[in-house]
């Protein structure tokens, strides 16, 4: 039963990527247009879409500093310590 | 107040391991259920109370300290025995589950321990009997991994057992282990800190975690991702609660995690810096120290415990079954390993705080201290961690085993197949307790150490966790090639011990002996040489000119002569180690004299 949804899933990837844009801009509107902000801890948090941004640019800079600390040197072969 | 009878669940589990050899064919499956079932048992009978009290020598030893606190890391230590048991019914070497039972054993025993005496014997035996769990693999590797987390540990260990005498000498006597003064630390105080610290992998002595437990066997690595960090944070929790330097220390632990995980290439290792990554949350709470924070720490910790052990065994089926846990080796399992994708999916949704799991419901209580507690800066970038953590955690990993494109050998695709069904069990009921966190969070919130008055479920949290989850989720997409996994290793502290012997080695080998050899013939030519030719002179003056009145005089100073040689010929490192013994000893008793 698992294999056969993800195998129907997988036949409708380009349906299912829109689906998953189209939610991400409900969640966006949702954050700018009805969200009740009065809980927020700190002012920076009523921007509109703040929680939308810090999650995609958080999400970037790790696997941008990720990748870089690898490409100066601190990633390396496997049998490195068998030497 | 004192119970006429108390049973300690670790005493069930120490005796149920020392009679697991006995127990064979068909009696071995329901004793090996059994014993964790009791020891369990005997932690929900219990009442907040001093048990097991014990007079030996000068000292009174509580074996038995219970309260909110301790029942709550009693409770979920006793319960993952439970399911690691299960998940381990397999294996039939009994030394295993007797390491195992020895281990969980230590944990619970560090749990009670009303005193740092008791705290540190069960510390030990922690650290001793995991080291087996790593030594099970059978492998080299493991076996000189093993040898490097005793070493580690030993360490650690030495670092308590210091902070605990001076903290005796300090205040005249009292050995029993409350809260510490934080707000003016002394050198017993730090040492203390840093034998816990190190338990808890924090950063910078962080580095033994994935070096173990990348190593250890598939069964031992579910026990010991869940005893030895949490045990930690419980005795930081109890100790430390409000120490402001853990709470940089957990931000460091949970950003450098999250950043070698992304880059790891061994799911079982990409597990292990998650759970330095996670353990930062609970150790950066503690450092904030409020009663929403211990409240946070603690229930993350449980929370913790649950999905760490579920992705543990999810990944371990695997390791288990198809052989290897490299992502470069494994993808596109879903057709052959659906019930465990599914459950391994509960744990990743678990790790990466989904709404209805149980990490959404722990740690939003940190990141709401975090903020109460106006440490702004920590509370974002703990925020900005969580995202990683989806990335890498609940994306990156099942991504790249059951998804995307396959990198199986052909061998491997056909060994693939879901695990035995107690493996499956095990996974069912890990993922049922993270769903019940989750979703019916009273459960949880009703064992907290403090009072709660918290309401996880509320629009703004929920509209902030999906967004961050849900916009991590098209960093991800956007970038997903960045993230292919490449067969390599990142380099990590750990570097320094395991290059540092070869370089000790080297220096041995080399310089070292050179020197000792330097300074034999040194003393041969200038001490040596003059010696025999005044013996010698001796001699002659002896036999001519005396004509042997005092002839012992020559054979005595050439006698000496040979003695100063051979005292110098000794080994080196004899003389170094029989110094660095002398000065301990020297320290101890001017310790124990002041």
């Amino acid at each position: 039963m698992i294999v056969d949804i993800i195998d129907k899933l997988r036949r409708h990837l380009p349906l299912l990527a829109k689906f998953g844009l189209a939610l991400l801009v409900v969640l966006l509107l949702w954050d700018i247009f009805l969200l009740d902000k009065s809980k927020a801890y700190t002012a920076v948090e009523s921007l509109p879409g703040f929680w939308s941004f810090f999650g995609f640019a958080a999400a970037v800079l790790i696997i941008v500093v990720a990748k870089t600390i690898g490409l100066i040197g601190l990633q390396t072969d496997e049998d490195y310590y068998d030497k | 107040m004192i119970s006429d009878f108390w049973l300690h669940p670790a005493l069930i589990l120490i005796i149920g391991a020392c009679a697991v050899p006995f127990f064979r064919g068909a009696l071995r499956v329901p004793f090996l259920l059994l014993i964790p079932t009791l020891s369990f048992g005997a932690v929900l009978s219990m009442t907040p109370g001093v048990y097991g009290v014990i007079n030996f020598a000068d000292w009174e030893l509580v074996f038995g300290r219970v309260d909110s606190l301790s029942l709550i890391f009693a409770y979920i230590m006793a319960l993952m025995c439970i399911l690691g048991t299960i998940y381990g019914l397999h294996v039939r070497d009994p030394y295993q589950h007797m390491a195992a039972w020895f281990y969980v054993a230590g944990s619970l025993g560090v749990i009670f321990a009303g005193d740092f005496l008791v705290l540190f014997l069960f510390w030990e035996i922690m650290a001793f009997a995991s080291t087996f769990l790593i030594w099970f693999r059978g492998r080299a590797r493991s076996l000189a991994a093993g040898y490097r987390y005793l070493m580690v540990h030993t360490a650690g260990g030495l670092a308590l057992l210091a902070g605990i005498i001076l903290h005796y000498h300090a205040t005249g006597g009292d050995l029993s282990f409350t809260a510490l003064d934080v707000s003016q630390p002394t050198i017993a105080t730090w040492l203390i800190l840093i034998g816990f610290m190190l338990n808890a992998a924090v950063f910078p002595l962080h580095s033994w975690l994935p070096d173990a437990y990348g190593e250890a066997s598939v069964v031992g690595a579910v026990f010991m991702c869940a005893f030895t960090t949490k045990t930690a944070v419980y005795t930081l929790a109890r100790g430390f609660a409000g120490m402001e330097i853990l709470i940089p220390l957990g931000v460091i632990m949970a950003v450098v995690g999250v950043i070698y995980a992304v880059l790891e290439n061994d799911a079982r290792r990409l597990l292990a810096y998650s759970i330095i990554s996670q353990v930062g949350y609970m150790v950066a709470a503690v450092g904030i120290g409020s009663t929403l924070a211990i409240n946070g720490a603690a229930a993350h910790a449980f929370a913790h415990i649950l999905y760490k052990g579920l992705l543990f065994m999810g990944v371990g089926s695997v390791l288990h079954m198809t052989g290897t846990s490299k992502f470069t080796e494994l993808g596109g399992l879903y057709k052959k390993m659906p019930r465990t994708l599914l459950f391994t999916l509960v744990g990743c949704a678990s790790i990466a705080a989904f709404p209805l799991f149980s990490g959404f419901v722990s740690k939003s209580m940190i990141i709401s201290a975090g903020f109460y507690g106006e440490h702004y800066w920590a509370t974002f970038i703990l925020l900005a961690a969580s995202a990683g953590t989806f990335l890498y955690n609940g994306l990156k990993l099942p991504y790249l085993i059951w998804f995307g494109e396959s990198r199986c050998s052909a061998e491997t695709y056909e060994r693939a197949a879901d695990p035995p069904w107690h493996m499956q069990l095990a996974m069912g009921l890990g993922a049922f307790f993270c769903v019940l966190v989750g979703v019916y969070y009273p459960y949880l919130y009703g064992m907290l150490p403090n009072p709660v008055h918290y309401q996880p479920y509320n629009a703004y949290q929920l509209a902030e966790t999906l967004q961050l989850l849900g916009f991590t989720a098209l960093a991800f997409y956007v970038m997903r090639r960045l993230l292919l996994p490449i067969p390599t290793i990142t380099l990590d502290l750990d570097w320094l011990y395991r290059k540092a012997g070869t370089v000790f080695l080297w220096l041995a080998r080399k310089p070292i002996q050179g020197t000792d050899t330097a300074v034999n013939n040194a003393y041969n030519t200038w001490g040596l040489n003059p010696l025999m030719t005044i013996s010698r002179f001796w001699s002659w003056f002896d036999w001519h000119a005396i004509d042997g009145v005092v002839d012992g005089v020559a054979r005595t100073v050439r006698g000496v002569g040979d003695r100063v040689r051979h005292l110098q010929a000794a080994r080196i490192q004899v003389n170094v180690f029989t110094t660095v013994a002398i000065v301990a000893v020297l320290l101890i008793l001017y310790v124990f004299a002041n």
